[in-house]
């Protein structure tokens, strides 16, 4: 198996491209959606990306295409040193899939209602094949114990849980495995402020135990600053700024982070918040030449609208895709 | 006349009581509520699932489905008229005139086979009996006001054409249509991307200064409360727990359960890698828990919280607390001061 050592990135993207072909309404023009386009990012083993966006900047088809649930239209994806795009990619991938999870955001939605909790927990065991009953019922328990959940709750049914708890069966399925690599598509976003505090922290604690890298994705900047080590901001598709978590925060260069950071309320009621930035995210329907931010940036000049800006390395690990710099 | 300190104000919810029938039997979604919205206020109500805010907020427009609801009990007083025992005619003049609510998803809430000027041109038809041609002129106006760019052609599309942002905007035009007093918004911005939010909630204030409103947000974060409520009342599992200017309570929560929810929030200031979580989970609207219903979960419970409900205490100027523990400390404290 492929050895990964510190210093090998467990997860390397390049120029990864995503286009969807549609048609608008019945027999009309086919048109092209980039959902992602080009871009470039690297997880090391035990840390995390934060992945952040707005909806429709296509950080949850980043998400898909790693685990490869969606085929990539261009660029290179490489997982543990494999390669999985390309032509020759299905073995590879085939190879590394029992390393990759996922973590949905639907706590509701991605339980099979008609499972009881230990089925469910086990269906990756099932689909990969081998184990023993004993084994498998073993492991099961093991895992709700890892959670944080009583080893009675595999014989309970999903609907019995709140989302919280879910969240944590959806979390001990991931595991079933032993992944290297989970991918949490908005882990938290639906559920209740006390209740994500607690799977933010056992996320954190799984890492700390199992030494997980994790790809997390969010919508929201305040979530990923307790958990990611470097974040990456996605717009309309494209990456635009990408560093380690501290200097993300303390000093953030792209505009579009900026009014991110700016744009999230504070618990604070003497915090007087800058006006919001106006108008909206723009079509990636054969999206206009440029960068994608330029109609909505306070900062833009005229290439702005002309020339997409190239990424930039700034500093130790900070990459900014803006002609400002 | 009084005089106007000592006004009364222009809603006045006392001891609400909201019964839903389960599969279990009867369920106590709101308990002897009370709350008051004065003159051109804004009043926050924040709390998780099942804390009863939404069904506070649609008790108050009685928009319950009766077969599966008892009649609420208490009383909601309304320019001198209880709105819960208002005859259906009346109240039907009141909803969506007088008040007016705007919900979380824009996208399930408005109709998609109607234009959006009919959907805003309908509340003035019914409620100031205006023809076609006013309404519509009238709507693109109220867009305008929302600040819709194009309004005048944005005026005859339908619903799927607009994004979240833009319908949140239309709903709120319909709410405002007819000049309302009192406009309640049941988490308007959940549903939104962050920057849109931020849109949403600069435009409601804008309103409310400029149209003289009253606003009751609704809503389950504590940073939208912090932005917007100038008053702010916790709920936690049907009941309120704390009452506080919005200041007052950011700086000093009284009620433990308000204190761990703000730990709880994801810090985007400080690093923080561990964040203090709330032990527990909600509990079932169904269960029952004797005494304090947060005393499960309270970090500082003593045996007389689980044992005894504890009554919403004065806990300061403006403020109460349903936590006689705290409360004492706090009084103490502060006689030690002084």
């Amino acid at each position: 198996m492929s050895g990964t050592d510190s210093s090998t990135p467990i997860v390397r993207v390049r120029d990864l491209t995503k286009d969807f072909h549609v048609t608008r309404g019945r027999g009309g023009p086919p048109a092209v959606l980039r959902a992602v386009n080009r871009i470039s990012f690297d997880i090391k083993p035990g840390t995390t990306l934060g992945l952040v966006g707005e909806s429709g900047s296509g950080k949850s088809t980043t998400g898909r295409l790693l685990v490869g649930l969606i085929p990539a239209s261009s660029g290179e994806i490489s997982l543990f040193g494999e390669t999985i795009t390309g032509r020759d990619g299905r073995q590879p991938l085939a190879r590394v899939r029992s390393k990759l999870q996922f973590v949905f955001q639907d706590p509701h939605g991605s339980l099979n209602p008609r499972m009881r909790v230990g089925d469910c927990i086990a269906e990756p065991i099932d689909v990969a094949g081998g184990w023993s009953r004993k084994d498998r019922a073993d492991r099961v328990s093991e895992l709700l114990e890892t959670v944080g959940l009583p080893r009675a709750v595999a014989e309970r049914f999903p609907h019995e849980f709140s989302g919280g708890q879910r969240q944590r069966i959806g979390i001990a399925r991931a595991l079933a495995l032993r992944p290297d690599l989970v991918i949490c598509d908005e882990p938290v976003s639906a559920l209740d402020v006390s209740m994500q505090a607690q799977i933010i922290n056992l996320l954190l604690d799984l890492q700390d135990r199992l030494g997980l890298s994790y790809l997390f994705i969010a919508h929201d900047l305040a979530v990923v600053r307790s958990i990611a080590t470097d974040v990456a901001v996605m717009y309309a598709g494209a990456l635009v700024e990408q560093a380690p978590k501290t200097v993300l925060y303390s000093a953030p260069k792209h505009p579009y982070t900026k009014a991110l950071l700016e744009a999230v309320p504070r618990p604070d009621p003497d915090r007087v918040r800058s006006p919001a930035l106006g108008g909206e995210v723009p079509s990636i329907l054969n999206p206009p030449p440029g960068c994608a931010f330029a109609a909505r940036c306070p900062n833009a000049m005229d290439m702005c609208r002309s020339e997409r800006p190239a990424t930039r390395t700034t500093g130790e690990g900070h990459v900014v895709a803006c002609h400002l710099y | 006349m009084a005089s106007p300190e000592l006004k009364a104000p222009m809603l006045e919810v006392d001891d609400l009581t909201v019964r839903f029938r389960t599969d279990d039997g009867w369920m106590t979604a709101v308990d002897r509520v009370s709350l008051s919205v004065g003159d051109g206020e804004a009043l926050g109500i924040v709390g998780e699932s099942g804390s009863g805010k939404s069904v506070t907020a649609l008790s108050i427009l009685r928009l319950h489905a009766a077969p599966t609801t008892r009649m609420p009990t208490g009383r909601i007083l309304y320019g001198g008229r209880d709105l819960l025992t208002l005859p259906t005619r009346q109240m039907r003049a009141i909803r969506g005139g007088e008040i007016a609510m705007i919900f979380q998803d824009p996208m399930s809430s408005l109709n998609p086979v109607l234009t959006i000027a009919d959907q805003i041109g309908e509340s003035l038809r019914l409620h100031q009996g205006v023809n076609q041609a006013t309404a519509r002129k009238r709507a693109i106006e109220l867009l305008e006001l929302v600040r819709i760019p194009d309004a005048a052609r944005r005026v005859d599309e339908y619903p799927h054409r607009l994004s979240g942002g833009m319908r949140q905007r239309v709903m709120i035009a319909i709410a405002i249509a007819c000049r309302p007093k009192l406009l309640i918004a049941d988490e308007p911005t959940t549903a939104l991307d962050v920057t849109i939010q931020a849109q949403i909630l600069d435009l409601l204030r804008d309103l409310q200064t400029e149209l003289g409103m009253s606003v009751i947000l609704i809503t389950h974060d504590m940073g939208v409360i912090a932005e917007f409520a100038r008053r702010v009342m916790v709920m936690y599992a049907g009941r309120v727990v704390e009452t506080s200017p919005v200041g007052e309570l950011f700086r000093r929560p009284v009620h433990p359960y308000t204190e761990g929810l703000l730990e709880a929030i994801p810090k985007l200031d400080v690093d923080v890698r561990r964040l203090p979580a709330i032990p527990g989970s909600i509990p079932d609207p169904t269960a029952v828990i004797p005494g304090c219903r947060y005393s499960p979960r309270c970090p500082q419970v003593q045996d007389t919280c689980r044992r005894e409900a504890p009554p919403l205490l004065p806990a300061g100027p403006e403020r109460e607390a349903r936590c006689p523990p705290r409360v004492a400390a706090m009084m103490a404290a502060a006689e030690g001061v002084s």
